[in-house]
């Protein structure tokens, strides 16, 4: 029986667990950027509303980052809790980000605190902004400590194993294997484009909520263009993301694309259902898999044949591989759709069916992020650090494992449901019109 | 010095902070929970607002450094604690996100402040040292055994030794004692002469518990573990010390007087007791499998560690000192005088 595997149940709650921690850690990676450009915007326009949409957003923002953190603890230990023998392993050669990662979140914790309680403290807007660059960057820190040792486990190196232990370790070279720079760049451009479609999302929905007010258009529209930066900068290390994987792991590529013989002239497959080794009802892209992998339409690329068949990942990849990538474009046409249309005045874009379309972008955006990192997790199977270790040989051999998933799934559940329901309390007992009038009668923003 | 005893001092430092910091943070839940349920409430609730609020993200945060530098230095307790805490440190997981979802959901923004939850943040921080403090009765050995090279927890050796429950019941009275010092300080300078004088009463009344059940766990330790309750007694002058620390503290709040004195007397004695433990504890980390140094990590992990450390402490230092003169030294804020919640 599989759930009395620790291996497996150990993946199980690893997989919840990350999968809800990723949704508050992508915000709370990206969002501090957003906010930092909106008061930026406010301070040089000297436009009250973007200071108070910083504020706004600040204001949401402590929440997603609160559950995050208890979120990211609960992560961080059951990393020693799930994977005691992989740890055991790999903390000789990956300690080193791992430590570096609290000192990041330390810095940033800190700040995070200063800056939210100290608004209206100082008499110059840009001390208090000044006091958010500590907290942006301690957040992308964190996240780019954390996405090494992710590229650690995909591509190890740094060390040599003797008699089953790790010697001649160098902590720096295991720092900068060559999965690092695509996914540093991926997790950051797609954490910075998630997070300004979730933000149109809440403009969008207040505006078809009946809100008239020219702050939510201005949300919206600032919003809309940093989402078309970062989803441009997504589909380009997208494309880099691809030859890295096509020279490391070329094993992980193969099995997303069905690709099954090792040639030349590969076509990129899309959708389609798979019979044997054929895919059904799919659409073939000619040459576009070999573009992908080398850059070169006439490139040779690797096929799973080449891999025992132990070693090769589940096949199911593909449609993760496909959801992301599908997303990703979606958000980058129609994004780019969105500015031009805004910039030419063109009025489609405030029918309501295109409201409801920017809507979508947020869930859709976050959608995507799990879809890439369930499809970098489980492509890497059977390895925890591949080429060395499987999941089974670094999982625990506790037997309780089946509890501590009942646990944390109704945990994640009282969380989940405690975020959506304070934030939408919140903004609704505070709508922005209530504050700006407030405001300008000179009292503060909170009051009631 | 060597490597090992820098590693084990930084953590056993960072430990230390953590347990200070936290049992401010559990025992103000606590207290304020209990004086709620006694029709008592709103005494507490600005002094948590104003000091727990911005700085609780802060302390987890020693929590992980603990955690994650433990298996940075000695990556073979991953295996044997890893293995075996997997039920415990769960359940203090979970505590521990009601603690930070209470911040988050009642204390930001919405304040949602139904009774159930008050109580439910002030009982975990009860239940959260009961669920942690276990792990220090462990390492003395005995409960982590061995099958087929695989370790595991006796839980009825662990759930019926006087060991495990001294040292739970030290970690209650600690909690409660600690914090109740710190908040008379910390009322008496927001000038909050009510609030003074409750947590005043309190730190009087868990004053004695908790030396008491300290005395208890190293007579407790004579039976369990010799070989450490031998290390203990040859060290009895520290914890002398430590005993004449505490009794200036709790003096000095009996007189009412120099209330910041009584805090840094009380952290003093706290420090000494810890490290004169973990004196004594040395080189053991889990009695008899595990010391300092066969569970090492290499010598290039271990150097690049303390680099990091060293460049890390430059830039919490200074912030941590900001930290503190907003929302600990600045008497206006902690007067309540003013509110800058975004």
């Amino acid at each position: 029986m599989e759930f009395q595997d620790p291996a497996f149940m150990s993946r199980i709650l690893t997989l919840l667990t990350l999968s809800f921690h990723i949704l508050y850690a992508t915000i709370g990676v990206g969002v501090p950027l957003m906010i930092m450009i909106a008061q930026w915007v406010g301070i040089k326009k000297k436009d009250d509303h973007y200071i108070l949409l910083a504020r706004r957003w600040a204001r949401g923002f402590v929440i997603t980052v609160a559950v995050g953190v208890v979120t990211g603890t609960a992560i961080g230990l059951q990393l020693s809790l799930l994977w005691p023998n992989f740890m055991q392993l790999a903390g000789n050669v990956i300690a080193l980000p791992l430590f570096m990662e609290v000192f990041a979140f330390f810095f940033e914790a800190i700040f995070l605190g200063i800056y939210l309680y100290t608004w209206d403290r100082f008499e110059d807007q840009r001390k208090h902004f000044l006091l958010l660059i500590p907290v942006a960057l301690g957040a992308a820190a964190s996240s780019v400590f954390i996405t090494i040792v992710n590229a650690f486990m995909n591509q190890p190196q740094g060390f040599e194993i003797l008699n089953g232990e790790m010697v001649n370790v160098d902590p720096l070279l295991a720092m900068f294997s060559p999965a690092v720079p695509t996914k540093v760049a991926h997790v950051m451009a797609t954490a910075f484009m998630t997070s300004a479609f979730v933000l149109a999302s809440i403009a969008a929905l207040r505006m078809l909520g009946g809100s008239k007010h020219i702050y939510h258009k201005k949300a919206l529209f600032l919003t809309m263009k940093l989402g078309l930066v970062f989803a441009i900068a997504t589909a380009l290390i997208g494309d880099f993301s691809g030859k890295y994987l096509a020279e490391y792991q070329p094993e992980k590529l193969a099995a997303a694309e069905w690709h099954f013989e090792t040639e030349e002239d590969a076509s990129l497959i899309l959708f389609g259902i798979l019979d044997g080794e054929e895919a059904k009802y799919a659409i073939e892209i000619p040459y576009a898999l070999s573009i992908l992998a080398h850059g070169d339409p006439f490139a040779e690329v690797t096929g799973l044949n080449e891999f025992p068949e132990d070693e090769r990942p589940p096949l199911w990849i593909h449609y993760l591989f496909d959801t992301m990538v599908t997303i990703g474009m979606w958000l980058a046409f129609f994004s780019f759709v969105y500015v031009v249309a805004a910039f030419r005045n063109w009025s489609f874009i405030q029918t309501r069916w295109f409201r409801w379309l920017t809507v979508a972008g947020g869930p859709l955006a976050l959608i995507a992020i799990e879809a890439g990192w369930w499809f970098t997790e489980v492509g890497r199977q059977p390895w925890i650090l591949r080429g060395y270790m499987t999941v089974s040989e670094g999982a625990t051999t506790s037997g309780n494992v089946d509890l501590m998933i009942v646990l944390f799934a109704g945990l994640y559940v009282i969380l989940g449901i405690g975020t959506a329901v304070v934030l939408t309390r919140m903004y609704r007992q505070n709508p922005v019109e209530k504050e700006l009038a407030a405001r300008e009668n000179g009292k503060g923003g909170e009051e009631e | 010095m060597t490597l090992e005893i820098i590693g084990i001092s930084v953590l056993w430092l960072f430990l230390f902070l953590y347990v200070i910091v936290a049992s401010i943070d559990f025992g103000a839940g606590f207290f304020n929970a209990y004086s709620s349920f006694v029709g008592k409430q709103h005494i507490l609730t600005g002094v948590i607002q104003r000091y727990l609020s911005p700085v609780w993200e802060v302390t987890n945060v020693f929590f992980v450094f603990f955690f994650v530098g433990i298996i940075g230095f000695f990556p073979q307790t991953a295996f044997y604690y890893g293995t075996t805490l997997l039920v415990p440190a769960s359940l203090a997981l979970i505590l521990l996100a009601i603690r930070g979802s209470y911040y988050a959901f009642a204390t930001y923004g919405a304040k949602i402040n139904h009774r159930g939850y008050i109580y439910m943040y002030g009982l975990s921080g009860l239940l959260l040292p009961a669920a942690l403090s276990p792990v220090l009765a462990m390492s003395e050995g005995g409960f982590i055994l061995m099958d087929n090279g695989q370790p595991y927890l006796d839980y009825w050796a662990l759930f019926t030794s006087p060991l495990m429950w001294s040292i739970v019941v030290l970690s209650l009275t600690a909690v409660l004692y600690i914090s109740a010092v710190f908040l008379t300080w910390y009322s008496a300078k927001a000038g909050d002469a009510k609030a003074t004088n409750l947590m005043r009463k309190y730190a009087l009344i868990w004053a004695g518990p908790a030396i008491v059940t300290a005395t208890g766990i190293i007579y407790e330790l004579r039976g369990h573990n010799p070989e450490h309750y031998a290390r203990i007694l040859d060290l009895w002058w520290v914890f002398a010390v430590s005993f004449l620390l505490f009794a200036g503290t709790v003096y000095l709040i009996w007189k009412k007087r120099h209330y910041g004195w009584a805090f840094i007397l009380l952290m003093g004695q706290f420090f000494t007791a810890f490290f004169a433990y973990g004196a004594s504890h040395y080189p053991y980390l889990l009695y008899p499998y595990l010391t300092i140094y066969d569970s090492f990590t290499n010598e290039a992990m271990a150097i690049a560690l303390i680099i990091a450390f060293i460049a890390g402490l430059f830039l919490l230092l200074p912030s941590l000192y900001l930290l503190f003169r907003l929302f600990l030294f600045d008497k206006d804020y902690i007067e309540g005088k003013s509110d800058y919640h975004a």
